[in-house]
């Protein structure tokens, strides 16, 4: 059976935009309950009507560039962000029939490249704002995005070489056995907070710093285009929660169930996940976080590498 | 490291908590009657107004939200107008504790949202209920030394009748 791709295509924008919008609520809710409190639950049941609340609310605020900005450029930075998200998404196997572009040989390269261009969004947003808290804010993204996706790509390093290949479809296939998050454990921490650093999400939202009461890169942004690096962030924490799920959760294999539904699930529990990190911890301070990416992490992935490869030999060899 | 870990599962745990919050408006909290909500404006046991207008509510607030106008008919003093400017008021109960009359109190009632700031300021009628409010028995008139229509000197509860100090009598 084969599905026409372009109907792949449009139901897989549609479904990223929907888990997004759906995360936003989540999160609130989550947020709620660790808190020992409901969490938004008046608007229709249990407070689902809240995603269309907002939204409404978000399309009719006034979208307003501010006379000092660059415009083209301003106008661009949230189109250019959530478009890096939502390409990523092609690459991802759903089910082994359901996916973009799965059997790709640099999915995960192209992954990692949209992620690089994700930074773009950041910087320039914050640079076309004018603005110094919004450059500061951009400057600190990119920071953080440069120091951490170093070891964001390293960290996968393990699964490609016990895979062999860069392909999705085969990283998936290649954990018929073993889950790679046993061999790999190491990979798999790195790999999440590289993540998390990457989605700019609690505790490594730096970026945003409220410490100045300003929003960070996006102070100046209204309305829709604020909405689109608020969806960009959210398709953002699907994205990992889909890679980590790829990488090193088997993908969609798993016994009983239909391979869409365990898709589903691994991703809706990684969603989950982020959100108790970001009602758990606090927020590192600046020098701190980046001290922990060079001097800490860095190491171990190129730790992992090592030992991933001589494990790799021994076995070649024997 | 361990702590991290520690504080992830602890809040984790929280899911299976109880919820603290109120349903605040299906569910009332209990407010004790001493409670300094909206202010108001009583009335004696005979129907009577009991401010007198004496202006020491005014006086004795710190943010002078309180105008009134001192009127006079038969002898009793009475507000012309009271108006309350709630936009201002700090809720201290100040007044309440400057009024000789019982007149001014404050009450539990604390839902007092207003679309336009003009209208948190009540008037008279704003402020005037039809009963004693906390203190049901009291009524300034008929304690005080004051000479009212119906009611003479020396003849207020717990008075005695005045001195004729030109006599001669012990």
């Amino acid at each position: 059976m084969t599905i026409p791709p372009l109907l792949i295509i449009v139901v897989t924008v549609f479904g990223v935009l929907g888990v997004a919008a759906i995360s936003t609520i989540l999160e609130r809710r989550l947020l709620g309950f660790f808190q020992d409190r409901p969490g938004p639950n008046r608007v229709g049941p249990f407070g689902l009507f809240q995603v269309l609340a907002d939204a409404i609310k978000m399309l009719f605020k006034q979208d307003w560039i501010p006379p000092f900005a660059d415009k083209w450029v301003f106008l661009l930075a949230p189109i250019i962000g959530f478009l890096a998200v939502l390409l990523s998404f092609g690459v991802i196997p759903v089910t082994p029939s359901w996916s973009v572009a799965a059997n790709w040989n640099i999915g995960l390269l192209f992954v990692f490249g949209m992620a690089g261009l994700a930074v773009y969004s950041v910087v320039l947003a914050g640079w076309s704002s004018n603005n110094k808290f919004a450059l500061l804010g951009g400057m600190r993204a990119a920071a953080q995005m440069i120091s951490y996706e170093v070891f964001m790509g390293l960290s996968v390093m393990g699964v490609v070489m016990m895979t062999g290949s860069f392909s999705m479809a085969d990283i998936v296939a290649a954990q018929r056995h073993v889950w790679f998050i046993i061999p790999q454990f190491l990979g798999a921490v790195i790999f999440l907070l590289a993540g998390i650093a990457e989605t700019h999400r609690l505790p490594f939202d730096l970026p945003e710093g409220e410490n100045e009461l300003g929003a960070g890169f996006h102070t100046e942004y209204s309305g829709m285009k604020f909405g689109m690096f608020f969806l960009a962030e959210y398709a953002g924490v699907a994205l990992t929660s889909a890679l980590i799920a790829t990488l090193y959760l088997g993908g969609w294999s798993g016994p009983l169930l239909p391979p869409v539904m365990w898709f589903v699930l691994k991703v809706a529990f990684l969603i989950c996940f982020f959100i108790l990190l970001r009602a758990a911890l606090p927020r590192p301070r600046y020098d701190q976080l980046m001290a922990f990416g060079w001097k800490v992490l860095l190491p171990l992935s190129l730790l992992n590498i090592l030992v991933t490869g001589a494990v790799l030999l021994l076995r070649a060899g024997a | 490291m361990l702590g991290i870990i520690r504080t992830i599962w602890l809040t984790f745990l929280h899911l299976f908590h109880r919820n603290e919050t109120v349903q605040y408006p299906e569910v009332k909290p209990y407010l004790s009657p001493r409670y300094r909500g909206r202010i108001v404006l009583t009335r004696d046991p005979g129907g009577e107004e009991r401010c007198v207008a004496c202006n020491l509510c005014a006086a004795a607030c710190p943010v002078d939200c309180i105008s009134l106008q001192k009127g006079e008919k038969e002898g009793r003093w009475y507000p012309e107008f009271f108006q309350i400017n709630f936009s201002r008021c700090i809720f201290c109960g100040f007044c309440e504790e400057a009024c000789p009359t019982y007149a001014i109190q404050l009450t539990p009632d604390f839902e007092m949202s207003e679309y336009v700031r003009q209208n948190l300021v009540y008037e008279k009628e704003d402020l005037l209920i039809s009963g004693p409010g906390k203190v049901p028995d009291y009524s300034f008139y008929n304690v005080s030394g004051l000479k009212i229509p119906g009611k003479d000197k020396g003849e207020a509860e717990n008075e005695a009748k005045p001195i004729d100090i030109h006599a001669l009598m012990p």
